[in-house]
């Protein structure tokens, strides 16, 4: 087996949020998929020009939201009317209006806890290593200055081929990505 | 064409001529850069306060809350009115980083991270007290529902076990949402470090972060739901809060003003702690350029306006006290304008209520030094709001013969002060390690952030 490093992809690197996006346009149009473009904030226009919309984020919200919902209101049931009841003032077991404020903090609790770790689990969060780490300019990806990849396992992916796409979206510098 | 991002008429929300690098280099190069000297005179002050309230607590421990004024009558003292003071200050931070982000209000931008820091201290401080008073502090997890092998369980129906859940919900609440605000600026600062150490240190804590679309979109996705989930968790925090008093049936207490003006008197303190931190902050950073008059100014007009709030709340407290007609009330609200705590009383009016009404003229709004000694002021009248409110009605309830008096002790000041302390020492490591404005907001505020969307 040979130790040569693989090509993860190419990176090409832009000045401003309105070059990358328009390259990612015509990367996306050129038929390339496998690829990611990356800012120093967010651009929801960059996202929309990889041709993906949605983020999956509510709805793991939503579900978070309900088991909260759901666990608080049943813990409150059981402990006061199943394994631990008293009478308090002649109230029912089940005094649902006391139980609202804990079930709506525990619903929030759960719900905002699934919006981080859903976050961090859609992105493959904590990863302490990436390719696109090993091009020395990528620091800069996280103060001034946008880069697109091309990664190499896209289908259309060609060394040459890609490499001279990416000359042609006028880029300030191309770099190949070792894997 | 113009600049879509710079509203007319009004100053600009950053200085013209920075662009993404260089915000990135100033905000940053407080962290990256060496320490300066007043940083460890202050922390060295504040370090000493901690130490005093270890000892406070140590003593505590010891020797039981008889060591605090607390009395019967007068079972709650420093110690709630501390909790109750501390927990408003943090709404503050949730305000500025939740609603204000719903609300569209860039100008946030350039002071969320460190209002959510002070939310986040603010908080820890506020969570010593009920546990500190507790009497019998080390079985403090009685309070959270467990399976224990006495067989008992919280009550539910008690606002006190409501409250349990409601803070420590919020103080989990806010750390996540600081924390994922912190993550791309601890990317930054890991890209940025020399320090190989601190490279490390930055890189675990910033997860990998790399700032590619798929992150920024679920990013910003889960931001604005966290956002979502905080604004009335921030709103419930204080009412439950009140419901430890309103569910009380004491003179004073018993009353459904309470949440809306509990929640107002929260936001209001918060703010006036946030100008408190903030001017200071700007000019020893040379932060002008970030946190304008602009900001300042906007802070000021919260404050006016959530101060006529507050002063609303008092004014409805003594109107009804007329309107219903229960001796009970009406001698609670004779006792607090005219009975030994009169001068607490006429103090908090002055400061709550007199103090901000110099903010309506623009004069006063633009000058940092006078919003800071207004702040002050507004910090001091909310302590003693809540301490008028806890033990005003506590002192004197139905039975004459159960009347008392109560007087915080030198241990009270002594752990009071301590807090302060524990706040400012937290605040000191916060501004010299981690980023106090979030930089990758503050990049998305500049002219050159925008992307026209092409028509396909």
């Amino acid at each position: 087996m040979s130790r040569a490093p693989r090509v993860y992809g190419l990176m090409a690197e832009f000045r401003s949020p309105q070059e990358l996006v328009d390259a990612t346009e015509k990367a996306h149009a050129a038929g390339y998929r496998r690829m990611d473009a990356y800012a120093p904030f967010p651009i929801e226009a960059a996202w929309e020009a990889l041709g993906h919309h949605k983020s999956r984020v509510p709805l793991l919200v939503l579900i978070g939201g309900i088991i909260g919902a759901l666990a608080g209101y049943g813990l409150q049931y059981w402990v006061a009317a199943v394994a631990y009841p008293l009478n308090i003032g002649g109230r029912p077991y089940n005094s649902w209006p006391a139980f609202i404020p804990v079930t709506f903090e525990m619903t929030v609790l759960v719900a905002g806890a699934f919006a981080v770790l859903g976050m961090l689990a859609l992105n493959g969060l904590p990863m302490p290593h990436h390719p696109v780490f090993n091009v020395e300019r990528f620091a800069l990806a996280s103060r001034d200055r946008y880069f697109l990849c091309i990664e190499a396992r896209d289908r259309k992916f060609d060394p040459v081929v890609t490499r001279n796409f990416l000359k042609s979206l006028g880029p300030t510098e191309i770099s190949e990505v070792e894997s | 064409m113009t600049d879509p991002h710079a509203t007319p008429e009004r100053p600009a929300l950053i200085s013209p001529g920075y662009t993404s690098g260089t915000v990135t280099d100033k905000i940053s190069e407080v962290v990256l850069k060496k320490t300066p000297r007043w940083w460890y005179a202050g922390f060295a002050v504040a370090f000493l306060l901690v130490m005093m309230l270890l000892y406070a607590i140590a003593y505590l421990f010891a020797k039981g809350v008889g060591i605090w004024g607390v009395n019967i009558p007068v079972g709650w003292g420093w110690d709630i009115t501390n909790f109750v003071w501390w927990i408003g200050i943090g709404h503050a931070g949730t305000l500025i980083s939740a609603i204000l982000l719903l609300l569209r209000q860039h100008w946030r931008n350039s002071i969320n991270r460190f209002a959510e820091a002070m939310t986040l201290f603010a908080v820890g401080c506020a969570g010593l007290y009920p546990l500190l008073h507790l009497g019998r502090p080390w079985v403090f997890y009685w309070l959270f529902p467990y399976p224990s092998t006495m067989g008992v369980w919280p009550q539910f129906r008690s606002p006190l076990v409501w409250d349990v859940f409601a803070v420590s919900t919020y103080a989990t609440i806010s750390f996540l949402f600081w924390f994922v605000g912190l993550i791309p600026d601890l990317a930054t600062l890991r890209d940025r470090t020399k320090n190989p150490a601190a490279r490390i240190i930055y890189g675990m804590l910033a997860m990998g972060w790399r700032g590619s679309a798929r992150h920024w979109h679920n990013y910003d996705s889960a931001y604005l739901m966290l956002a979502g989930l905080a604004t009335p968790l921030v709103v419930s925090v204080h009412s439950v809060v009140s419901f430890d008093f309103a569910s009380g049936v004491l003179p004073g207490w018993h009353s459904t003003v309470f949440p809306p003006y509990f929640v107002a008197g929260a936001i209001y303190s918060g703010f006036a702690m946030v100008l408190t931190l903030a001017i200071p902050l700007r000019a020893l950073f040379g932060l002008q350029d970030f946190i304008t008059a602009r900001h300042l100014q906007n802070m000021a007009k919260v404050m006016l306006a959530t101060g006529l709030i507050v002063a609303y709340g008092y004014m409805i407290e003594f109107f009804l006290a007329w309107y219903g007609d229960d001796p009970y009330e009406v001698y609670m609200v004779a006792n607090r304008a005219l009975g030994p705590y009169a001068f607490q009383f006429w103090a908090l009016i002055a400061c709550n209520i007199l103090a901000p009404q110099f903010l309506w003229i623009k004069r006063a709004r633009s000058s940092p030094a006078f919003l800071f000694v207004i702040a002050i002021i507004v910090n001091i009248g909310m302590w003693l709001e809540r301490f008028v409110i806890i033990v005003t009605s506590l002192h004197r309830d139905f039975l004459p013969s159960s009347w008392g008096m109560y007087h915080g002790t030198i241990w009270d000041v002594a752990t009071f002060v301590g807090t302060l302390g524990l706040f400012a020492a937290l605040m000191f490591l916060f501004i010299r390690f981690l980023p106090m404005i979030s930089i990758f907001e503050m990049r998305t505020m500049l002219p050159e952030a925008k992307v026209e969307e092409e028509p396909k």
